[in-house]
């Protein structure tokens, strides 16, 4: 009598295999393609057409519908970077490498937008396009955080130590990242009173609040589908390179 | 504990011997501060007003120069495969390296700070906040900007790369340090800042040792 002793392959496991991860996951993208698509016109037509315009701000309310999204996943996409460092610290697991290095441009271009759309609003309501407020500092801080990790990334040659390292570094900043906003904000409510740019704004009405939350959901699957699909891409990147490197093993020999 | 004591005093030796790049150093904080009054004119009661901001900045800029040769020669040479090899801790090994980066990258500048004083109008007062300030903070960026080092160790050229990664993480450093100068916010709010700064300064202290470790571990093959 023999006892098995092969390990079961868990899902966990088989997703380890890049073609597995490419293959599984490939029928979801188009699926993901269309709600994004569909949120993001329900979520633009409640924003453009069927929202009021503030009493106060006039149209240049509806740039929140884009701007607070995009803040929100600022932090979201970093907090994803920093489960997907543990991935790679913790389990080794090959498509937490690739989903942390998918995540580090997206981002950075979501926090741009957010500071971009940020200051696009910040001068017709405040009169200023920057200001050193408390959360626009930390969202300036985050970017180059971001950026940091863009370069980190590209400055080495070999992706499985760049991705240990990387990792190493995405959790310090995560750890970071609340000192970071603490401080800034003490700091700057120290410097400046906390009156013209915290207005009291009217609590916000379900007419407003459901296209921010529609939005919200468009820009979130937005990420989630750019996510996957670059995953694919790196999946396919570094299989273009061991093939590039294998045809001029061959050619040399 | 002998290989700890063995890397720190190896590493003295090696900056005392080393044709002075403490005094470059020293030099280039000293310049950064007299380089600005050229750029926003010689008023002596706005100097006074920005010194310790001044002297903060030449402090940071000049301990990130000094960062590329943290653990970059003993890549080169070698001597970091031995540490690896070696038995011994390679957290030992970081916080050995933390210490001495300290003692001639911060303490230097710290030494030559009453002359950035003197000549950007500080007065005495708030002379003496800027040197406990200091005192209190540079630690925290020896221990930010060695861990900066040790992660862009194994890249070929990351010389630059350490500063720009290790800026935005010293963002707290900063504010706290000059805040807890700046007689702005009120006594107890210096006196606060003063404290953060120290809790800063203790934990970056005590964890950059081990992500540095790692990093150095696991960057190389």
């Amino acid at each position: 009598m023999s006892i098995d002793d092969t390990p079961k392959m868990s899902w966990w496991n088989r997703l380890a295999h890049p073609g597995q991860f490419v293959n599984w996951t490939r029928p979801l993208i188009w699926p993901l393609v269309a709600v994004t698509a569909a949120l993001f016109a329900l979520g633009l037509w409640f924003a453009f057409f069927n929202s009021p315009a503030d009493y106060q701000m006039g149209d240049t309310v509806r740039i929140m519908y884009v701007h607070v999204p995009t803040a929100w996943l600022s932090q979201f996409v970093y907090g994803a970077m920093a489960v997907s460092a543990i991935g790679t610290l913790v389990w080794r697991h090959p498509m937490a490498d690739v989903s942390m290095k998918a995540a580090a441009p997206l981002g950075a271009v979501f926090t741009a937008m957010a500071l971009f759309t940020g200051s696009m609003w910040g001068r017709p309501t405040w009169g200023t396009f920057w200001e050193w407020d408390g959360r626009m500092t930390s969202t300036l801080i985050l970017l180059f955080i971001y950026l940091g990790i863009v370069a980190l990334w590209r400055a080495f040659d070999d992706q499985l130590r760049a991705a240990r390292v990387v990792a190493i570094f995405t959790l310090v900043g995560a750890i970071n990242v609340p000192i970071i906003k603490f401080s800034v904000d003490w700091w700057s409510t120290l410097h400046q009173p906390a009156s013209v740019f915290r207005p009291d704004g009217p609590t916000m009405p379900g007419s407003i609040l459901t296209p921010l939350f529609v939005m919200f959901f468009a820009f979130t699957f937005l990420f989630i589908t750019l996510q996957l699909v670059a995953m694919h891409t790196e999946v396919r990147r570094r299989r273009v390179m061991t093939l590039e490197r294998k045809a001029a093993r061959g050619a040399g020999a | 504990m002998t290989g700890f004591l063995g890397v720190l005093r190896r590493d003295l030796r090696l900056a005392l011997a080393g044709g002075g790049d403490i005094l470059t150093l020293v030099l280039f904080f000293v310049i950064v501060g007299a380089i600005v009054p050229f750029a926003v004119g010689p008023d002596r009661e706005l100097l006074a007003r920005i010194a310790p901001g001044v002297i903060w900045i030449a402090a940071f800029l000049a301990m990130l120069l000094g960062l590329d040769k943290l653990f970059r020669p003993d890549r080169d040479e070698g001597t970091l495969a031995l540490y690896r090899l070696a038995d011994l801790s390679l957290p030992g090994m970081v916080a050995a390296k933390v210490i001495a980066h300290w003692l001639t990258a911060a303490l230097p500048l710290i030494v030559a700070s009453p002359f950035l004083a003197l000549i950007l109008a500080m007065d005495m007062d708030t002379y003496w906040r800027t040197l406990a300030s200091l005192l209190l903070g540079t630690p925290a960026l020896a221990a930010f900007g060695t861990f900066g080092a040790a992660v862009t160790v194994a890249i070929r050229r990351g010389g630059l790369l350490a500063p720009i990664l290790i800026a935005p993480l010293s963002v707290p450093v900063l504010i706290f340090g000059v805040g807890a100068i700046s007689p702005l916010g009120g006594p107890d709010q210096a006196s606060a800042a003063m404290l953060f700064l120290a809790a800063l300064s203790l934990m970056a202290l005590a964890l950059s040792p081990f992500a540095a470790g790692l990093a150095i571990d696991w960057g190389e093959e």
